[in-house]
């Protein structure tokens, strides 16, 4: 009885197990996205003491890697514009920010992709000199201090000497065993920091896109499509798209089919959006004269990072009561005044200026004959107009400036501001010496006179690009005194200057007359009707 | 009283819908032009838009019908009696005299009127539909070979219609009330049939 009983449970029990769906035997393996974990290879499993020692181990595998990254802009920091013919990139331009490179390098070029890049004896065609990891590191801890050239710091190190103050060194074994692609970390640690410090120079990169929301850019918004900067400037080679000296103001294109040759940009709204990509065909209609990123920008510095729009250098060099330099700081905690620096105004939620612009830029460049006058001298100048058939109206930011220049010879100058030497003019204040150290550094005459002259420069916008719910309404331009008053060689419905003022006139006349003429008529006809009767 | 049917159902509906669409895009097309803001420019857009649209269906639909029926003669223009219809707007109306036009079902409109209905219909509507035509569709005109026309122009001559509109509309609201009574030619636009009193001077031949 008893063990017809259990034979009864146990037929139960496995007719129960039979039917229940077995169990996954194992849950989803988790992969990484690469096809090789740089943490098992054994030239990675050591101590590195330098930065060109861990690029030898890359270049061990990646052989080809050294000699694209020769190839590039990010390595030359030079750029001849083929329609110009003008020497350009950081190498050789003044600008408005920290005006100079030139002179600088052992500060300025911690953001270059090298090793080593102290003076004009670096050497460009060493392959260990290119550093992998500022652009590949995935753990987030490598850093390259100003004042190296360029070298991350591996062990404690006082800098500068003699002050007591320590510049940690990093573990460079750790974050090679961890490379990977790039991030917007990566690049933004040079691209979001430009002119020396978050958000200083652009306006539209700053460290708010480390991590951006939908409202500030709809791409990199890490709930949502969550781009890298790598997403539209699609690299080959090594060959990073995307350059400001010779920015693609046009594309007529449509957008990108995988396996069409293309030699064009890839990192244009339309290379993805096309020509068409508003719902509204009236929409469509402005993409003949606007870039998408005049309505789909509608401000920049939106992240909650200030962005620099002048820089004043000729209130540089007062001193404290104690004959010390000093900060002055806004209410926000950003510098206004800096005794090495001079006057900054910094602004958030800006609205850009907007200009016709072909995707020409002229450089004023050292050795350009600059006048003081009425008008401030262009460090760089985006050409275009309506009638040349090749520009689109683009929403810019205007940064003005008021930097040393040569009086004498008529020149912007090349001045000496980091190092502890006697001619830097952030260690010694004197700008006569700063500026005849790092013309001398240039190999270029100057007079020995220095004198401040008012600039401005243009950077184009065009990231922090909005939701569409964001992008501008009609009224914002189609209005007197909209945001596109000045921009002639356009009909803009709305405006009252675009209006023929005879038909204005003539217009309201022809019906204001009518309208008396009858009233008249009719007048008449009352007073007539009543005599009559 | 005499009276007379003169508007049929269909003629009624295209001008009052007519009259409807033309007077919103006055209204609209006067805000998109900058002259004042009521709607907004956006929705000032997107009514006269519409409104255009529409008009462009009725027309198709008043051309057919005027084409069936054989309406269209009444667009003919015509010089006789001219002077007479002149003349009693300049003097005979301030003296009580009646109209010298009896309309009919074969003729409708005085020669005065046939002459304006016609300029609007020939001049006035061409230079609005063709320049508001090309409004539309101002980013095809690089494909359409149109590369050089400037909106400017387009957009002068679509204002300078507007204008012409506008004038004629506020002429013709008053003249509508020339009838034999004040709302006489309003009735008859409404209802069909047309007042035309009891006395009268003898009726031309037209």
């Amino acid at each position: 009885m008893r063990t017809r009983y259990l034979m009864a449970a146990a037929m139960v029990a496995i007719f129960f197990a039979a039917a229940t769906p077995a169990a996954p035997a194992t849950t989803p393996v988790k992969l990484i996205k690469s096809t090789a974990d740089h943490g098992k290879f054994k030239e990675l499993d050591r101590e590195f003491s330098s930065g060109p020692e861990v690029t030898k181990a890359c270049l061990g595998c990646h052989t080809e890697a050294a000699k694209q990254i020769h190839q590039t802009q990010h390595w030359k920091w030079e750029f001849i514009n083929p329609d110009t013919k003008q020497v350009l990139g950081k190498k050789h331009i003044v600008n408005n920010f920290c005006t100079s490179v030139k002179s600088n390098e052992a500060a300025c070029n911690s953001c270059h992709i090298g090793y080593g890049w102290r003076d004009d004896k670096f050497d460009f065609s060493v392959e260990e000199n290119v550093d992998c990891l500022v652009c590949h590191d995935a753990t987030g801890k490598y850093t390259k201090p100003s004042g190296f050239a360029g070298l991350p710091v591996t062990k404690d190190t006082e800098f500068p000497a003699g002050s007591g103050k320590i510049v940690r060194g990093i573990n460079l074994k750790e974050i090679a065993q961890k490379v990977g692609p790039t991030r917007r970390t990566t690049c933004g640690a040079c691209h979001f920091n430009g002119g020396g410090g978050d958000g200083v120079k652009h306006g539209d990169l700053d460290t708010s896109l480390e991590a951006p929301g939908k409202e500030l850019d709809v791409h990199m918004d890490i709930k949502g499509n969550n781009f890298t900067c790598a997403t539209c400037h699609k690299t080959d080679v090594h060959q990073v798209p995307g350059s400001r000296y010779a920015p693609t103001a046009m594309d007529k294109g449509a957008a990108r089919m995988r396996g069409k040759e293309d030699k064009t940009n890839p990192d244009t709204c339309q290379a993805c959006h096309g020509q068409g990509p508003h719902k509204l065909a009236k929409l469509n209609e402005h993409t003949a004269k606007l870039a998408c990123q005049t309505c789909h920008i509608p401000a920049f510095a939106r992240g909650g990072v200030p962005t620099k729009m002048s820089w004043d250098w000729s209130t540089a060099g007062k001193l404290d009561k104690d004959g010390k330099p000093m900060v002055i700081k806004d209410e926000d905690g950003y510098d206004t005044y800096m005794s090495i620096k001079g006057n900054f105004v910094w602004k958030e939620n800006v609205k850009p200026d907007y200009i016709w612009f072909n995707g020409t830029v002229k450089y004023t460049l050292i050795g350009d004959k600059i006048e003081k006058g009425d008008k401030p001298t262009q460090i760089n100048h985006f050409e275009g107009s309506a009638s040349d058939g090749k520009s689109m109206i683009w929403p810019i930011k205007l940064f003005r400036g008021k930097q040393p220049y040569d009086p004498i010879n008529k020149s912007l100058v090349v001045t000496h501001l980091a190092g502890s030497d006697g001619t830097a003019f952030w260690k010694n204040m004197n700008w006569e010496k700063a500026v005849a150290s790092g013309m001398a550094t240039a190999h270029t005459e100057f007079s020995g006179k220095v004198d401040f002259i008012e600039t401005e420069s243009m950077w184009p916008i065009t990231h922090m690009v909005a939701p569409k719910e964001k992008a501008l309404g009609c009224i914002e331009c189609h209005m007197n005194g909209g945001r596109l008053e000045r921009i002639d060689g356009v009909y803009l419905p709305g405006r009252g200057r675009d209006h023929a003022r005879w038909l204005e006139i003539g217009g309201w006349a022809v019906a204001l007359l009518t309208l008396l003429g009858v009233l008249g008529h009719g007048l008449g006809r009352v007073i007539a009707h009543k005599r009559n009767s | 009283m005499s009276r007379v049917y003169l508007f049929k159902p269909f003629e009624r509906f295209w001008h009052w819908s007519q009259a409807v669409l033309i007077i919103s895009m006055l209204l609209t097309g006067f805000e998109v032009h900058g002259s004042y803001s009521i709607f907004g420019f956006q929705k000032a857009v997107n009514y006269h838009t519409i409104a255009a649209w529409t008009l462009v269906g009725l027309w198709i639909f008043a051309i057919f019908w005027h084409l069936t029926t054989g309406e269209w003669r009444h667009y003919i223009p015509s010089t006789h009696n001219i002077l007479v219809i002149a003349k009693y707007y300049s003097s005979g109306i301030f003296k009580d005299k009646p109209h010298p036009f009896r309309p009919s079902l074969r003729n409708k409109h005085n020669p005065l009127q046939r002459l304006t209905y016609l300029a609007v219909l020939t001049l006035l509507s061409p230079l609005i539909w063709f320049t508001g035509w090309l409004y539309l569709f101002y980013a095809d005109w690089a494909a359409w070979g149109l590369g050089n026309l400037r909106l400017e122009w387009i957009a002068t001559g679509h204002t300078l219609g507007a204008f012409v509109m506008l004038a004629f509309l506020i002429s013709h609201l008053y003249l509508s009330t020339t009838g034999h009574k004040l709302t006489s030619q309003i009735k008859a636009m409404v209802t069909g049939w047309e007042d035309l009193g009891d006395e009268h001077m003898p009726a031309k031949p037209n």
